[in-house]
């Protein structure tokens, strides 16, 4: 057997989140690690668990001398403290962004998802329609990634498991006439949610951007204030490119609301804390693993001991 | 795709020459401005330490104070120590002596495996390889029908698997009949997973170990952040990596990670995926991406790309026309679909040293959608249109705008700017209009 001392994302969240519930505000291994002094070395590790965290180097730099300022200003002087300081600073800044998706009790509520080529926006739909299924509401999805090779069959397999149905056409159909199609049919069957699968762009091709524009007219046009929700499915080992992407799909796209996937890996995610921090952009959901009920809420303070716990803890 | 890392050296140095003379205060400003760059473009936070480390012990030294401009010479020990870093040498493939070569791909789900297979694939059809494709892809809702999709459109052998077989028989009855069938390369699509799921690890070992692959090759996405080290050196403790290919380099991911995992692992970068197309593979060349760090462009990949899209024998026959003043609309359309066949505008223009720097380059950037319309446009005219365009009047414009799906004010652009390329193309076939190409003179 092959040896493995690290532990998954979700893992750890899993476990920071007993932790929140049994200690609540206390930090064990704070209290236990209490004797350090604050210095130098100390100020290094934090930022270092930032930056390898992907919270960027800026974006640290930041948080790091508003903790460095209070130490300054005395109104820090245990070391014990700082950590909490910092996870509590962190975590107000995603609290503010922690806000569930909420479907109105009436009414075909759209979901438009997009995001660049295999952060898991088939696989994202898949979940969705299962948990709104599971709800009780009528759901339908749109398969308007007519480009990728097969992406249609992928799409279909998940919507099988989910037992919700389909609308397509064919691969290089235009997308737009697929959504109107789905659209048209939501309206007809009186559907509670329809979930529009794109295919992956990168944010800087701007012709693709462009058809995602059009494919917002023609939503629009159907169904009042379509699209409802535009998400950005982001993959959590993105890097600092992560911002970017946000800012891009938010200004061309009208994204209102992201899904952090893959989670159940080691990587951390933190450039979410970079796009809360600078575009205030909701975070519905986080993505944990391959299976349909892989879809939770995003929690601001499980995440953030999440990504302050050690590896194997 | 490293713009935005330019940028940033760029207005470093540009303080840094702004000055007589190095101390040791503003080598230390250039150096926190490079760990921040550096770390900004996802550089693995222990790759740039050590980095920073060595800039200045070689930067404190004599080499920089002695030196007449001390912000070149620090661009050449950056650059220098990013050519170290990320391999020295471009690497090539190694297929071994057996028929068929494996080659295996393996990396993170959503890292561009597939469509990464099917480039591959292409490529070294282009070398003159029998080369086929097999997806062990058994988990992924229609993994399998998107390479076969994809396989068959480049001319490759797509060998399928019965339902319900394993990944490693798979792999290993693939290997069989890509040998009966004759095929030289036979390049293995594996499922995406995590580093740290050990029964899917476990899994590629043992197509490893029975298929024995001439190489394995790490699909590494080049948005990755600091994760790209943790990942990547986990596939290779359990399978021994040859060497990565970095995918999804058309974007503006700064592709930190591709410093990091050469310095980390000490294994090549072999080639980077650069658009959605079949034939968006490129080598990877470690002295040309560090150049397009450092702002110096990357010309040779521009050459390479034009040598290969445009065909000899079309630009004589082009050149001999141009000389008869006999350049047609249909020379014109000709024209408009090698520049095509280079890549998009946008990535050529962003190769040309310069251009990268300029920030509002993508507003005056042509469309792609322009050039189709042209396209449509001359394919509507009738032969006799294409070679003598002053016969198109009122009515045939309005015909042509029909057919073509676009305006007369489309069609008359259009006309426009193919006489005034004529009239530029008999200019140059002039003595005089040589002498003032020569003196830069003509105006476009």
């Amino acid at each position: 057997m092959i040896g493995l001392g690290k532990t998954g994302f979700f893992d750890r969240l899993k476990k920071g989140l007993e932790k929140t519930r049994k200690v609540l505000f206390t930090d064990i291994d704070d209290l236990i690690l209490g004797e350090k002094k604050i210095d130098q070395a100390l100020f290094d590790e934090l930022e270092e668990a930032l930056i390898r965290a992907d919270v960027g180097p800026v974006f640290t730099m930041e948080l790091m001398d508003r903790i460095r300022d209070q130490v300054k200003r005395k109104e820090l002087d245990r070391a014990d403290l700082l950590r909490k300081v910092l996870k509590d600073t962190m975590t107000a800044i995603l609290k503010g962004c922690e806000a569930p998706l909420v479907i109105p009790p009436a009414g075909t509520f759209t979901i438009m998802v997009v995001g660049v080529n295999g952060t898991g926006k088939t696989t994202t739909i898949g979940k969705l329609a299962h948990q709104f299924r599971n709800e009780g509401l009528t759901v339908l999805v749109a398969a308007a990634d007519t480009f990728r090779a097969a992406a249609i069959e992928q799409l279909e397999v998940w919507a099988r498991r989910a037992a919700v149905p389909v609308i397509r056409q064919k691969i290089n159909a235009d997308p737009a006439a697929v959504v109107f199609d789905a659209l048209q049919s939501a309206k007809a069957g009186a559907t509670r949610v329809v979930l529009v699968d794109t295919a992956g762009r990168l944010h800087t091709k701007v012709n693709l951007m462009e058809e995602l524009k059009k494919m917002r007219r023609v939503m629009a046009r159907e169904i009042e204030g379509a699209p409802h929700e535009v998400l950005l499915v982001m993959d959590a080992t993105t890097g600092q490119n992560g911002i970017a992407q946000a800012k891009m799909f938010k200004e061309e796209a009208g994204v209102t609301g992201i899904c952090l996937t893959k989670l159940d890996g080691t990587a951390k995610g933190g450039v979410i804390l970079r796009i809360a921090g600078e575009l205030r952009i909701p975070i519905r959901y986080i993505g944990v693993g391959e299976s349909l009920e892989d879809l939770r809420p995003f929690r601001a303070e499980e995440f953030v001991e999440a990504l302050f716990a050690r590896d194997g803890e | 795709m490293f713009e935005n890392l330019t940028e940033k050296l760029e207005g470093i140095f540009k303080k840094l020459k702004g000055r007589g003379r190095l101390d040791e205060e503003n080598i230390q400003n250039a150096l926190r401005e490079i760990r921040m760059a550096l770390l900004e473009a996802d550089v693995n936070f222990r790759v740039v330490k050590d980095f920073v480390e060595e800039i200045r012990v070689r930067a404190v030294g004599q080499e920089v104070m002695d030196s007449l401009t001390p912000g070149q010479q620090v661009v050449k020990i950056v650059h220098d120590r990013l050519v170290e870093l990320m391999g020295g040498e471009s690497a090539q493939l190694r297929f071994g002596s057996r028929i068929p070569a494996p080659i295996m791909l393996v990396g993170l789900q959503g890292c561009g495996k597939t469509t990464t297979a099917v480039k591959l694939a292409r490529f070294l059809i282009r070398q003159g390889k029998r080369v086929s494709l097999v997806s062990a892809d058994v988990y992924r809702p229609a993994a399998m029908e998107q390479l076969e999709v994809l396989g068959s459109g480049i001319g490759a052998g797509v060998i399928k698997a019965a339902p319900g077989t394993d990944p490693v028989t798979i792999c290993l009855q693939a290997v069989e009949e890509a040998r009966s069938r004759g095929y030289e390369v036979l390049i293995m699509d594996t499922a995406g997973r995590l580093h740290i799921d050990e029964a899917m690890m476990e899994e590629l070992r043992r197509i490893k170990e029975k298929v024995r692959p001439a190489e394995i090759l790490f699909v590494a996405d080049a948005m990755t952040g600091q994760e790209a080290v943790n990942v990547a050196v986990r596939f290779n403790e359990v399978l021994g990596i040859d060497g990565v290919i970095m995918t999804k380099m058309d974007g503006d991911a700064r592709g930190g990670a591709a410093l990091s995992l050469k310095a980390v692992m000490g294994k090549p970068i072999k080639f980077v995926g650069v658009g959605e197309k079949v034939d968006a593979l490129e080598v990877f060349h470690p002295e040309r991406m560090a150049s397009r760090i450092l702002g110096m462009g990357d010309i040779l990949s521009l050459v390479e790309k034009a040598q290969a899209a445009v065909d000899e024998k079309a630009a004589r026959d082009l050149e001999r026309k141009i000389r008869k003043n006999e350049f047609t609309l249909e020379d014109f359309r000709d024209q408009l679909m090698q520049i095509r066949k280079m890549g998009s505008l946008q990535d050529i223009l962003s190769m040309i040293p310069g251009l990268g720097k300029m920030r509002g380059l993508k507003d005056m950037m042509p469309d792609e959608g322009e050039l189709i319309k042209v396209k449509a446009i001359i394919d509507s005219m009738t032969k006799q249109e294409r070679r003598d365009y002053l016969i198109i009047d009122g009515e045939r414009r309005k015909r042509i705008a029909r057919g073509s799906g676009t305006t007369v004010q489309d069609v008359n652009r259009l006309l426009k700017s193919y006489g005034e390329m004529r009239k530029l193309m008999k200019k140059m076939t002039t003595k005089e209009g040589i002498k003032a190409l020569k003196r830069g003179h003509i105006r476009f």
